[in-house]
């Protein structure tokens, strides 16, 4: 069969191909997975059934409930300080994955550029190529603690850039933006006219302090789309609902897309999305605090170890450095699951920076982090012996 | 926010054999932080006691146990809280709470055989001065307990990588 020669060149995903040798294993302890390992709190699934039992199978508007918008947009008040209109600024979404791709549709001619600040969550680049733009990458590093410098995102502005695509908390490093980024983003999005999509999925995983909306920044409204949504913080994954909230103008185009591929997102899981808003804050709030237990301890378990890494400010993965067992990421995580069962994500299928580095979830009971670390201990100590006899005794003793 | 005396408390509630570095590490505070928080908790009774949930019925051992709910007459000056101490000082008496609505007392009694505990109930309880009725339920299933659901496995039904 013939494909369209923009599909046949986008690379198959990372991700995948290492899920096919994982699911093919017995006994894995897996910290690869990107999603909660809570299921949806009770309350959500039992109003999402009894919507059922009560005949609300329908389609709904395309923006989404009204009801549900009203909800989102008391919200994103309530915990970000950003207010929205329920009608016309707030589009109910199939997941944040649905709304990325309907804004780069919406905003990007043919050739136009998207900044997008690596390492970041796999679908950005793809998703900017299949709405016809270029995908721009600007890494970033361990030493910045992975927040993106904006001289290099200033760097990389050619008179075709259009937007930036931010995703802090980041999937998979952790990393949250400080003010002072923020306001240099805003700042550079000013002068050279951008628009800033900023995918906030993980801000209620935020454990330094409040999450900081960038459409809160003075002056950003105007310029942001923000997207959020369900899946991680009320453990949603599977419902697929997320929203974008912006101008009218740009969300008014991106509905435009919406009515014609989606037509709505499901009912039920909008009825579900409406329960969460109203009465899951709680339940959200005891999961944070569960995964930023976790989050402490397997830190310190892995630098322990002898895997360095910094302290994520949000989202539920750990980004170490895998750097001293002299193995590359593919390599460290193919080795480590063949040899101790532990499955984490090699840190180059997210782009530029994240080599040297695998993706670990927290997102898992306090047991198999418990036994992933003493896997992955014994693991690195073997691989650290080997490199050391590999060394002349000499540069051994020096590099201590 | 949570205090960290609370925060601590919790990570117990959850599993009391949690070893102190790792809960000084789930917390964010030095070992010694948590050692003296939780000695300070035992000493104030803010922590009462270490226990263990034992399912019973996976030995074969599981005992009768019943809910009774106890109509009682308060007294002046003492209200109900003399008829609850002479129930709570029965070894076989589990736990006893005054409630509101259509009785007075729910008193949980366990005891090695249904008859044991109806004769428990006959003899012990419904004598006791001021104790007007007694309506006994014998536990039949136990599906939560303690905020632990029993009756379904835990299981993970996530892909094992996922974006």
């Amino acid at each position: 069969m013939r494909i369209s020669r923009v599909v046949e060149a986008l690379p198959p995903s990372g991700i995948r191909r290492f899920f096919d040798i994982v699911s093919q294993m017995q006994d894995v302890i897996s910290l690869g997975v990107g999603e909660p390992d809570f299921v949806t709190p009770w309350r959500i699934r039992d109003a999402a059934i009894y919507s059922i039992e009560r005949g609300y199978t329908q389609y709904t508007s395309n923006w989404g409930l009204l009801e549900l918008r009203q909800e989102i947009a008391r919200l994103l008040e309530r915990r970000y300080g950003v207010s929205y209109r329920p009608d016309g600024e707030i589009l109910v979404t199939v997941g944040v994955s649905e709304a990325l791709d309907l804004a780069l549709r919406a905003i990007l001619n043919p050739g136009d550029e998207v900044l997008i600040p690596e390492p970041c969550y796999v679908s950005y680049s793809p998703g900017a190529l299949l709405a016809g733009g270029v995908p721009v990458a600007v890494g970033s590093d361990a030493g910045t603690g992975f927040r993106v410098r904006m001289d290099a995102l200033e760097a990389a502005v050619t008179p075709r850039t259009r937007a930036v695509l931010i995703n802090y908390p980041n999937n998979p490093t952790g990393a949250t933006l400080r003010r002072a980024d923020l306001e240099g983003l805003a700042a550079l999005a000013e002068r050279h006219d951008l628009i800033v999509i900023s995918d906030e999925i993980y801000a209620e995983l935020s454990y330094e302090g409040e999450h900081v909306s960038f459409s809160s920044l003075p002056g950003m409204r105007d310029r942001t789309l923000l997207l959020n949504g369900f899946s991680k913080a009320f453990a949603m994954t599977g419902w697929r609902l997320g929203y974008a909230a912006g101008p009218p103008d740009l969300v008014g185009a991106m509905n435009k897309i919406h009515q014609y591929t989606m037509l709505c997102a499901p009912m039920t899981a909008q009825q579900a999305a409406l329960e969460a808003c109203r009465s899951g804050e709680r339940d959200m709030e005891a999961m944070v605090a569960q995964y930023n237990e976790r989050r402490r301890l397997f830190v310190k378990g892995l630098n322990e170890i002898g895997l360095d890494c910094l302290m994520p400010e949000g989202a539920f993965y750990v980004f170490p450095s895998i750097r001293s067992t002299g193995l590359t990421s593919e390599e460290f995580a193919n080795a480590l699951l063949s040899e101790e069962r532990v499955a984490v994500v090699p840190g180059s299928v997210f782009g530029a920076g994240g080599e040297g580095h695998v993706r670990c979830s927290y997102a898992a009971s306090l047991d198999n982090i418990r036994e992933a670390l003493t896997r992955m201990g014994r693991f690195v100590e073997r691989r650290e012996r080997r490199v050391e006899l590999r060394e002349p005794a000499g540069a051994a003793v020096a590099a201590r | 926010m949570e205090t960290t005396t609370s925060q601590i408390l919790r990570v117990l509630e959850r599993d009391a054999r949690t070893p102190r570095p790792e809960i000084a590490a789930m917390v964010g505070v030095s070992v010694e932080e948590v050692e003296r928080v939780i000695r300070e908790c035992e000493t104030s009774k803010a922590i009462r006691k270490y226990k263990t949930i034992v399912d019973w019925e996976r030995l074969g051992e599981e005992g009768v146990v019943a809910f009774i709910d106890v109509q009682v007459s308060p007294a002046r000056e003492v209200g109900f809280d003399d008829v609850a101490a002479r129930i709570y000082r029965y070894p076989e008496v589990l736990s006893v709470h005054l409630v509101s609505g259509g009785h007075d007392l729910r008193v949980m009694v366990t005891g090695p055989t249904i008859r044991e505990v109806a004769f428990f109930v006959a003899e012990k309880l419904a004598t006791i001065d001021r104790v007007n009725s007694t309506a006994t339920h014998f536990l039949l299933k136990r599906y939560k307990e303690d905020g632990e659901i029993l009756v379904e496995p835990d299981e993970d039904r996530r892909l094992a990588v996922t974006p």
